[in-house]
């Protein structure tokens, strides 16, 4: 036996791992918008009616084959793809194909409350609910057992977009229905059952996620025998079991790594400009952060391109909008509020803030993409504000108490951001500031403003990018004047794996895909 | 003797009842609600939840909650863990034999190196073998445990690549838990190429076994060093040698069998000292240990995890320790316990 394949053994060929930040909640994104349940699931174990290309960003088809919108864009036909197998696992196994009825029970699930799954392991879809497809879906009609119709209540034009996103999985309904027989619905989350590439076997909190090839998975991709998900919280060890070869792939490099990666000849680094935004924002609903004067002033005290220097390491842009440069919506021309101390300290004078006034600012514990490092951040920002007069207290719990109280409001302002899920900027405009989305717990910035909604509501009226960009800008210009949150920057996204690892791409929509991706 | 070993077990049993008695206040010292940091199950869900399946009473007296607690330990119901939701008694059986695992390797090693050593260094008393096998092992016994684990870590991982930095085994065997030592685990299980998980462990484990080992090696060579010395100073060494047997022969007739009888109830005593190292060195290589596993609780504040992880060891250690001395006690009643704990 040599040496090489005593360290090497055949076992490890036909096999990925990959190195991820954290546990998921569960393993269906319907119910939880963090990039950590969605890279374990949405694009693993499930597939959606559609797909976004993840270079062109075009709509394809997934497991709709084709699609027909009515001329009043009300009413959208899908046909279904047939012979698509659902996992087989030890509880259950499943006796047909995929057709129409998994399409209406994954949709029903979320959209009618009184269905029987909807209240199972909490009966919260943030994502749908902040952009209130429930509310805009009147009906979903099994034509056939291929072919689903979904009528509006009004016209949505990024409606398709939206069911090509990370959350639009379909489930089985067959599994739901033996699930329900045997008093166990909760599991369907647990132990979930899809049409995806991977299927789950085992999964050990805070250890790892192994997951093995689905044999009968409809697209010819090329798919490994055994994926794995190694958890490894910290980003400096996921680079260091990437250098020894323990991780195949690892999540979320550092900014601050970028560099060693580049160096590496055995290793690759991926980069592309990020579709996310993050921004600091006010909790609008207390005073006197409801004063836009107030928010403006502290903005100005803020000097964002110091911030980006220390705090990115120059791998991010400055943000002017709430959208990123790739996107559409994108303004170049928008008045923004540069660093400008003295003024900053006048307006906050003149609004009755005096010195010595003190508010918190929340830092997200966990390393995203948008914000690498939210406590240094913070920490900067309070030396920034200590020189208007202001004292600054940081405020940090760990990651689902931290979402939890700030769904709740009880911060001033918080250090946050968001990434898309999908190509259209409505992704960014309704999801964070709309009325809709604060209960839902996306809008960090407790900011309802019917102004706003109109706009972004006769956005979504039009299919012509060019009328969709009129709207947009306003609601540039309407965000630029009233401020309920200061963009910072739009981070470019890295994905770090070993040479022997084909087929990996970036995902500017969110989650990683393992589909297609082997180790030569 | 019957004597001694009753003075022992009440020694032991008050010191494990001070124990839960301690775990038990914890409950209600850690923020939150006492009822929560006992069960690890949260308010909302208490509600529905009977006080059947949880047998801790809060509406009764401290002393009824104390014995219903205990009660409870010993069903193997220890709560539940905040942060994975799974019972603490299947998550503390799964991650203490690794420890164990760990310090009987490197138990194993310094005994290995150490007693050798420990002769070598004895046999050229006041030679400059001596003196240099001295330096190097107060060196190395200067050394702190998690400094020593990260520079192997830079030196023999990331520069050299030869072994891995994290985990026990590579996550790509699948060794279903039985006895939770995962050597065992493998020969007990069915997977089709043992030796090549073997050789996984084997390498995953060299360099966790190296770190700790050190501290103790280094013990051990001195307390082989200076119980040898006193043994060739005795008088029944000294009429061997008047009989005119040659070096060799008197140590290897007389000199090791005496030289070794008092240093091995100190290496067992070395086990808890192990076991400590192991916890801190644990952390810094991912293994999948109580060490390691206790860090992440008191980082994601798990008081369920605190309590019952604290409760676990600190009874292991005792026992362990209070087991050891017995022994000793009952092996060899004539020496005094001072002379028994020296080093």
């Amino acid at each position: 036996m040599s040496c090489e394949k005593l360290i090497h053994s055949e076992n490890e060929k036909d096999g990925i791992i990959y190195c991820s930040e954290g546990s998921p909640s569960n393993f269906n994104p319907q119910l939880d918008t963090s990039g950590t349940t969605v890279d374990a699931s949405s694009h693993q174990i499930y597939d959606r009616l559609l797909d976004f290309d993840p270079v062109s960003g075009d709509i394809a088809p997934a497991l709709a084959t084709s699609w027909l919108i009515s001329d009043d864009g009300k009413t959208y036909t899908f046909q279904l793809r047939k012979t698509v197998n659902f996992h087989s696992i030890s509880t259950f196994t499943p006796t047909r194909t995929f057709n129409a009825d998994d399409v209406l029970f994954s949709f029903n699930r979320w959209r009618i409350p009184t269905h029987p799954y909807h209240d199972i392991s909490g009966g919260q879809y943030p994502y749908t609910d902040s952009l209130g497809l429930a509310r805009l879906i009147k009906d979903i009609k099994r034509l056939n057992g291929y072919r689903v119709e979904i009528t509006l209540h009004k016209r949505e034009s990024s409606f398709l977009a939206n069911l090509a996103t990370d959350f639009a999985i379909i489930m089985s309904a067959e599994y739901a229905e033996k699930l329900v027989a045997r008093n166990q619905m909760e599991l369907i989350d647990h132990q979930p059952v899809g049409t995806g590439p991977y299927k789950l076997m085992d999964f050990y909190p805070d250890r790892y996620i192994r997951y093995s090839k689905h044999q009968e998975y409809w697209r010819e991709i090329e798919l490994t025998n055994k994926l794995i998900f190694d958890i490894t919280p910290s980003s400096s060890l996921r680079l260091a079991k990437l250098l020894t070869s323990e991780c195949d792939v690892i999540a979320l490099p550092a900014h601050s790594e970028v560099e060693v990666i580049r160096q590496q000849q055995s290793l690759v680094l991926n980069e592309k400009p990020g579709l996310n935004v993050g921004f600091w924002a006010f909790n609008t609903s207390k005073p006197p952060f409801n004063n836009p004067k107030v928010r403006k002033a502290l903005s100005m005290a803020i000097d964002r391109n110091a911030l980006i220097e220390a705090i990115y390491f120059d791998s991010a842009i400055p943000a002017r909008n709430l959208v990123p440069p790739t996107s559409w919506a994108y303004q170049s021309d928008i008045k923004t509020v540069s660093y400008n101390p003295i003024a900053a300290k006048k307006l906050l004078r003149e609004q009755g803030i005096e010195e010595g006034f003190s508010m918190t600012i929340w830092a997200m514990p966990v390393e995203r993409p948008y914000n690498p490092n939210a406590l240094k951040m913070a920490e900067l920002m309070q030396s920034y504000l200590l020189q208007v007069g202001i004292n600054v207290n940081i405020v940090s719990y760990d990651w689902s108490t931290f979402r939890n109280f700030l769904t709740q409001g009880l911060h001033d302002s918080v250090l946050i951001g968001w990434s898309a899920d999908n190509g259209d900027p409505d992704n960014f405009y309704r999801p964070l500031l709309s009325c809709d989305s604060i209960k839902s717990g996306t809008n960090r910035a407790m900011w309802c403003s019917k102004e706003y909604d109109q706009i972004i509501n006769q956005a979504l009226q039009f299919d012509d990018i060019n009328e969709r960009i009129y709207f947009y800008s306003k609601a540039n210009e309407y965000l630029a004047e009233k401020m309920p949150i200061l963009p910072i920057a739009h981070a470019s996204q890295y994905q770090a794996y070993r040479k022997p690892i084909k087929g990996l791409v970036i995902n500017p929509y969110g989650g990683i895909k393992f589909g297609g991706v082997k180790k030569h | 003797m019957s004597n001694v070993f009753v003075r022992y077990f009440n020694l032991m049993l008050i010191t494990l009842v001070i124990l839960s008695l301690f775990s038990f206040f914890l409950a209600y010292l850690f923020p939150g609600h006492p009822i929560e940091n006992l069960t690890g199950v949260r308010l909302a869900d208490i509600s529905q939840l009977e006080n059947s399946e949880f047998k801790y009473r809060s509406g009764e007296s401290m002393l009824v909650q104390y014995w219903h607690y205990m009660s409870a330990l010993f069903e193997g119901n220890w709560g539940k863990s905040f942060n994975s939701g799974l019972p603490l008694y299947d998550e503390i059986t799964n991650v203490l034999p690794a420890s164990i695992e760990l310090s009987s390797y490197a138990l194993f090693l310094s005994v290995l190196v150490g007693i050798p050593l420990g002769f070598l260094a004895a046999m050229k008393h006041h030679k400059f073998t001596d003196y240099s096998l001295l330096s190097v092992s107060v060196l190395g016994y200067s050394i702190p445990v998690f400094w020593l684990a990260l520079l192997v870590i830079l030196i023999f991982s990331l520069q050299l690549g030869w072994f891995p930095l994290s985990g026990r085994i590579s996550l790509f065997y699948e060794i279903p838990k039985v006895t939770g030592f995962i050597m065992l685990d493998i020969f007990l299980s069915e997977i089709e190429d043992k030796q090549a998980a073997v050789n996984n462990v084997i390498r995953h484990s060299i360099l966790p076994t190296l770190s700790i080992a050190l501290v103790t090696t280094t013990l051990i060579i001195r307390i082989t060093r200076r119980s040898v010395i006193e043994t060739m100073n005795t008088e029944f060494i000294q009429a061997a040698f008047a009989r005119g047997l040659s070096t060799r022969q008197v140590l290897f007739r007389h000199g090791i069998r005496n030289a070794l009888m008092p240093i091995f109830p100190l290496l067992a005593m070395q086990f808890t000292t192990l076991l400590t190292n192991a916890m801190i060195v644990e952390t810094i290589f991912s293994w999948p240990g109580i060490g390691n596993w206790l860090i992440q609780a008191i980082y994601h504040q798990d008081y369920p995890a605190i309590r019952a992880g604290m409760l676990a060891v600190s009874a292991l250690v005792v026992i362990f320790t209070m087991s050891i001395d017995l022994t000793i006690r009952l092996m060899d009643p004539k020496r005094r316990r001072l002379k028994r704990a020296a080093i």
